[in-house]
């Protein structure tokens, strides 16, 4: 024990130091072994064979070339997921920024209005897809239902090939409500002279939107968008509940099928390869988007 | 009212002359306004009203055409229907244990870990800073296979503990979040209690948590929703009936009897209910909350 001598001999710096890394101790333990930890070993079982019974054995790069030569299931399901990403984020964003920019007036009854938009998104999402299973139902489902009284025959929606991915993008959108909090926060976050300035200058609805209300909520969608595609790129449990990755692993997502290399065919070092690929994608896209970021995201010049 | 909300809607100004023909404009949008909200919380309200309507029907009602809407007569056997296919009672108290964790980890570790990064100095301690930050943005995939692994040479397969242990230990987005909130407290209290020579773990105990009791609400909120929603973190680390959390117990009930339409939607309101009943609880913590993260990331 180096804490011989009496507490007060150390420096008050010293001993704001040491209490200040005991308060991080746990997180960091936590950061080290069930973060750091696995994600190396993570990298070093994707050049391996390894179905937890057996010892692992080194393969090189074998995961790897079956991926992208030999596994028609992995193209499919990376496939599948761009599909998801490409059509989900954007509308994302625009049903969030739609629904905030709709609550930001000066109608009566917002709070309600906010209420009901929100709500779904707090959902527990098997709670959720259960819900949406009955709702896409083909034949008594509410949709079809409804449908059904305008004389329109509904699609079979979970079971069609080309519905089923927009079934899963349209139950996602249902729960855009806390994407829509963020923006309104956002947009209430814009000082009001700088509309009553554009609005003395003559500037239509349009134009004040254009150029004061999108370039002053750019940082909240640039977040917003970040978080939407790695979020995205994992949507796994909407798929796992609903269509088991059917028909025909038209939903078989990235995750999915991950999850079934790993934990139904105990495929455990060609599943880690499939999260670093993932990873490496993940990142690339941030990446990007960051770099992109200074042509569209404005920031104040009074920040740091 | 307003005070009870943390967002307002917005002001339009109002000092300048506005002539008749604008004045008609603003009346025909504002009605616009209210019709598109009215379609769109339609849009986003059937689905509850679907869901509960279906639990209360007898399934003569529920594969009617044209749909029925308020069911005629109320049949409330779907409800404890319910408990013959899934011990929901069970699976509840399961998921409170899990819950209970989280939420105490995200109290106390998360709390201590954002005392320190926010008023606690130390060499390299924005350094660790920005890596919890970029903890963050980790997708949880990468770490899922090995900690499984590990889970399983630590015999923790089918126990609470990894879901759990991990979550005791502090998550950066808690972290983060109570950060955010003890940077706008003031320092003057606590400076005082500590010249009169308290530590920092008292400052902490007696006057930065009793401080900060509505982020500390937001957090556990959070923290209690994400543990009572968890689907995947269950479906990999619980095998056994007994061990279900009401996520993984309701999905293997709509595995098993996908066409038992009456006792599902029962199963699903009962498992929404309790958070909307948080919800309507703590309305502003979730606002503020998602503010919170949302501005400052």
């Amino acid at each position: 024990m180096t804490d011989k001598q009496p507490r007060h001999r150390l420096s008050l710096a010293a001993r704001e130091a040491i209490t200040c890394y005991l308060f991080l101790l746990p997180w960091a333990i936590g950061f080290l072994l069930f973060v750091i930890g696995p994600i190396l070993a993570s990298l070093a079982l994707s050049f391996m064979r390894y179905d937890v019974v057996t010892a692992p054995r080194f393969i090189g790069l074998g995961n790897f070339r079956d991926m992208f030569l030999a596994d028609k299931r992995f193209t499919m399901s990376m496939g599948n997921t761009a599909y998801y990403v490409f059509f989900y984020v954007p509308l994302h964003l625009l049903v969030a920024l739609g629904l905030a920019l709709l609550l930001n007036q000066k109608v009566r009854g917002i709070p309600i209005y906010r209420t009901l938009f929100y709500i779904p998104s707090i959902v527990p999402i098997v709670a959720g897809s259960i819900l949406w299973v009955w709702i896409l139902q083909p034949e008594w489902g509410l949709i079809n239902s409804l449908l059904g009284i305008v004389g329109i025959k509904g699609p079979l929606w979970l079971a069609s090939l080309q519905w089923s991915k927009p079934s899963l993008i349209m139950m996602a959108l249902w729960g855009s409500g806390s994407a829509m909090i963020i923006c309104l926060a956002g947009l209430q976050g814009v000082p009001q002279h700088l509309y009553e300035a554009a609005e003395i200058d003559g500037a239509n609805r349009w134009q004040r939107f254009r150029n004061i209300t999108l370039p002053m909520l750019s940082p909240t969608l640039f977040f917003m968008l970040i978080l939407g595609v790695i979020g995205s790129f994992q949507v796994f449990t909407t798929a796992y509940v609903m269509t088991g990755g059917g028909p025909a692993e038209s939903t078989l997502f990235y995750m999915l099928y991950l999850y079934r290399r790993a934990f139904v065919f105990l495929d455990m070092g060609y599943a880690a390869a499939m999260a670093w690929i993932l990873f490496v994608i993940v990142l690339a896209l941030t990446l990007v988007q960051f770099r992109l970021a200074n042509r569209w995201v404005y920031y104040e010049a009074e920040q740091r | 009212m307003a005070s009870s909300t943390a967002i307002r809607p917005g002001v339009t100004p109002h000092s300048y002359q506005s002539s008749w023909g604008t004045r008609i404009s603003r009346f025909f949008g504002r009605v616009a306004s209210h019709v598109v909200l009215l379609l769109g919380s339609a849009v986003f309200a059937l689905p509850f009203i679907w869901m509960v309507s279906t639990s209360l029907k007898s399934d003569r009602q529920i594969f009617a055409w044209p749909p029925v809407w308020i069911p005629n007569p109320m049949v409330w056997g779907n409800y404890p229907a319910v408990f013959d296919y899934a011990p929901l009672h069970k699976y509840f108290l399961n998921t409170m244990v899990i819950a209970s964790a989280q939420v105490l980890g995200a109290i106390i570790t998360c709390s201590l870990a954002a005392y320190a990064f926010s008023r606690v100095r130390a060499p390299g301690r924005d350094v660790i800073f920005t890596v919890m930050i970029s903890q963050m943005m980790i997708p949880g995939v990468v770490t899922l296979v090995p900690l499984y692994i590990l889970f399983a040479k630590l015999e923790w397969i089918d126990t609470f503990l990894p879901l759990t242990i991990p979550a005791l230990l502090g998550s950066p987005f808690y972290i983060f979040m109570l950060r955010q909130f003890f940077l706008t407290l003031p320092m003057e209290l606590e400076e005082a209690a500590l010249i009169d020579g308290a530590s920092r773990l008292r400052v902490w105990w007696t006057i930065i948590l009793p401080l900060s009791k509505p982020a500390i609400a937001t957090v556990a909120i959070f923290s209690f929703m994400f543990a009572w929603n968890d689907f995947t973190g269950p479906l990999i680390f619980l095998n056994s009936r007994n061990k279900f959390t009401l996520s993984l117990g309701l999905q293997a009930f709509m595995f098993e009897r996908r066409t038992l339409w009456g006792p599902l939607m029962a199963a699903s309101t009962m498992m929404i209910t309790p958070i909307l009943v948080v919800f309507f609880l703590a309305q502003k913590h979730f606002i503020q909350g998602i503010a919170l993260t949302g501005m400052k990331g």
